[in-house]
């Protein structure tokens, strides 16, 4: 075929505008990339013939519509992913150490992990506490745990991930008085906050409130945000948690952007403008090690998600059509026979995310199914991340995948079949309606159970397993928290009671319930008022429990 | 015939990774036994209570969260204290084996960590019946 000078005209002109603006303002890491033997790498590969309106159509450039091949225009040729590992355990004292040890070594944000009771709005002295205090996550009981938290941690300079759903109000509330105490404004605050309530349904199980009052809460934030901390990613759409619950990789893509329909009409129907939030929106994926499908489902993501923005809801800025994610390596791949292998495991993964396109990466320690990592471990996950950064030169060449016959058609395919769910789920009126009739966690049990059948007969292998298996020592090293810990933890939260104005605490519950009755409100800047003053996060979720109820699962088996 | 056999599958603490619960409630129920599930975020009183009501022979606990070592036990206890410590109680999750010593001892009959092939699982149920 002869070459059709479109091609080159269409990555000149690209060159010439787009790539400038951001080189301009951001300059590459190198001035001149090349692979490890010095042949020259280009920014981009684009085809030299071929159907040219169906390429720019599906495909494009970086940074351009419909954002197939990446949402910026120089990818990790600017610079990397941020490097965040997700940590948190025991008491605020000791995760402030674990971050700064990560910050020590190269990482370049924070991702705070909360335990069970902080994520379901408990305070530590609750009865279903019990067992739970500082296991999973960093225990956070009012605003004096938060302060020890990012004690030396200056907040203008780091970007902070918090895993936290239902209580996201609050947590974010906390964040922002803590900063205010260091003396950093709020629009010089960067980071997300997961904030996504639907998954914690079908998936996750942090829920608190029935999905109306949720909601609410979630466009409160959005609104507050966009006035207020407008650097601020207020939702994390998360599909690792619905993959990790056993679902297939269309069915990770499918039903978190129909999570994310949802959120965009619920903010729409509260009057809000879709370009004034909609930029802030960021997504959360799985990496699981079928490279060739993981790399094709995260372009395949994004293409649809900018159609969706577009097409569906009229958005006009790019930012606002640009899915942007993080990626966590996948913790159901883990095994916790011959735990090492899980280095390679970990390291497939992160290629996939990285050939992907992803904004950020948490890499997995090779000991998580046994525990709570150790310090070597994480390490070595971090270490994984750095390899590839530097040394796999899969980040001189943006979306280098692209073109091969095998990934654009599984990119296609994937993508036809997660429009075959969207359209599905819309028929049936919304996600909201499809999860409560049950509908979402059937599909994504009969693949977990299709997986673990398929496990069991041997018929998918899983290395160390059901094949090369030997016998084992249990290892030795594997991290404990302190059953203590909740004791201590207790008397810390005695003591914030007993130096705090009561008067003044039960003056802002009484101020969060009116707010609470009042569904034009938001409720976010008393929060905010209530946290300042040291009221508990679960005196606070316990109004908002009497004033909203409870969600009750709905078991589908 | 002999009488079928009851098995509750649940989730005491407040964690919520049921895929291997519900994998195993499953599995079981596919194996002729008769399965209950009880869902997510159970407390130990509840899930004793629903064991009794339900007239099982046996609990099977799951737990990915690390609160093995408080929940498992007072599931037992409960048990004894209600006169019902005829129902086998076992568990599973991520639990280190450094910790299952101890749960054998408080009563927690087996516990089957990641990777435990479900033929495992109804052998023990079998030998245990």
């Amino acid at each position: 075929m002869s070459k059709d000078e479109r091609f080159q005209k269409r990555r000149v002109d690209w060159e010439n505008t787009i790539v400038k603006k951001t080189t301009d303002r951001f300059p590459e890491r190198k001035t001149e990339f090349t692979t490890s033997s010095w042949i020259p790498a280009d920014r981009i590969d684009i085809p030299e013939s071929g159907d040219f309106d169906n390429y720019t159509e599906k495909l494009g450039l970086p940074g351009e519509y419909p954002y197939t091949r990446g949402v910026q225009p120089t990818m990790y040729r600017g610079r990397f992913w941020t490097m965040r590992q997700y940590a948190g355990f025991g008491t605020a004292e000791e995760s402030n150490e674990r971050y700064k040890f990560l910050l020590d070594q190269g990482q370049t944000g924070l991702s705070i992990a909360f335990d069970l009771p902080t994520q379901i709005g408990y305070d530590s002295d609750n009865i279903v506490a019990e067992g739970e205090v500082g296991k999973v996550g960093v225990a956070i009981d009012t605003m004096k745990d938060m302060e020890i938290l990012f004690d030396g941690i200056p907040l203008d300079k780091v970007s902070t991930s918090m895993t936290i759903n239902s209580p996201a109000a609050i947590l974010l509330a906390m964040y922002v008085a803590v900063a205010e105490k260091q003396g950093v404004s709020r629009d010089k605050l960067t980071g997300t906050i997961q904030n996504d309530i639907l998954k914690e349904y079908m998936a996750r199980g942090t829920y608190i409130f029935p999905p109306k009052p949720s909601l609410r809460l979630i466009t409160n934030i959005f609104e507050y945000c966009s006035a207020e901390v407008p650097k601020w990613n207020t939702i994390s759409i998360s599909g690792y948690h619905i993959r990790e619950a056993g679902s297939t990789a269309v069915q990770e893509i499918a039903f978190t952007l129909a999570d994310g329909i949802e959120y965009v009409k619920a903010a729409l129907k509260v009057g809000l403008d879709i370009d004034s939030f909609a930029g802030r929106l960021s997504f959360f994926f799985n990496a699981h090690n079928d490279l060739l499908e993981e790399v094709a489902k995260f372009r395949a993501a994004r293409r649809i998600w900018a159609k969706v923005m577009k097409e569906k809801f009229n958005a006009q800025k790019p930012t606002s059509m640009m899915l942007r994610f993080h990626t966590q390596t996948g913790g159901s791949t883990l095994t916790a026979q011959q735990s090492d292998n899980n280095i390679v495991r970990v390291a497939i993964q992160t290629l996939a995310a990285v050939l992907g396109g992803t904004q950020s990466l948490h890499t997995n320690s090779r000991d998580e199914a046994l525990g709570l990592p150790t310090e070597d471990s994480v390490r070595i996950a971090l270490r994984t991340q750095q390899i590839v950064a530097y040394e796999s030169g899969v980040t001189n060449s943006i979306d280098p995948l692209a073109g091969s016959y095998t990934i654009e058609k599984l990119t296609d395919t994937i993508e036809e079949q997660v429009w075959q769910y969207l359209n599905k789920i819309d028929d049936m009126g919304g996600m909201v309606r499809a999860i409560e009739n049950g509908y979402v966690q059937k599909e994504i049990q009969n693949a977990a159970y299709r997986y673990q059948q398929e496990v069991e007969s041997a018929e998918r292998i899983v290395v160390g397993v059901n094949k090369y298996t030997i016998k084992e020592n249990p290892p030795s090293d594997v991290l404990k928290v302190d059953p203590k810990l909740r004791d201590l933890q207790i008397r810390k939260l005695v003591e914030v009671k007993r130096q705090r104005n009561q008067e003044i605490v039960n003056q802002q519950l009484n101020e969060l319930r009116l707010t609470a009755k009042d569904r034009d409100k938001n409720l976010m800047p008393v929060i905010v008022a209530a946290v300042k003053e040291y009221a508990t996060l679960g005196e606070i979720c316990n109004i908002l429990r009497e004033e909203f109820g409870e969600y009750q699962e709905s078991i589908v088996l | 015939m002999m009488k079928k056999i009851r098995i509750l599958i649940a989730k005491p603490g407040l964690d919520g990774h049921d895929r291997g619960a519900k994998y195993v409630a499953r599995a079981l129920k596919d194996a002729g036994y008769e399965v209950i599930y009880t869902g997510i975020r159970q407390t130990p009183e509840a899930i004793v209570k629903t064991a009794i009501q339900e007239d099982v022979n046996f609990i099977g606990l799951s737990l990915l969260s690390g609160a093995h070592n408080e929940l498992f036990p007072k599931v037992v206890d409960l048990l004894k204290a209600k006169n019902a410590d005829d129902i086998i109680v076992f568990g599973g999750g991520v639990i280190p084996e450094s910790d299952i010593p101890d749960l054998n001892k408080k009563g927690i009959r087996a516990v089957f960590t990641p990777g435990t092939p479900i033929k495992d699982i109804i052998a023990y149920i079998e030998s245990a019946r």
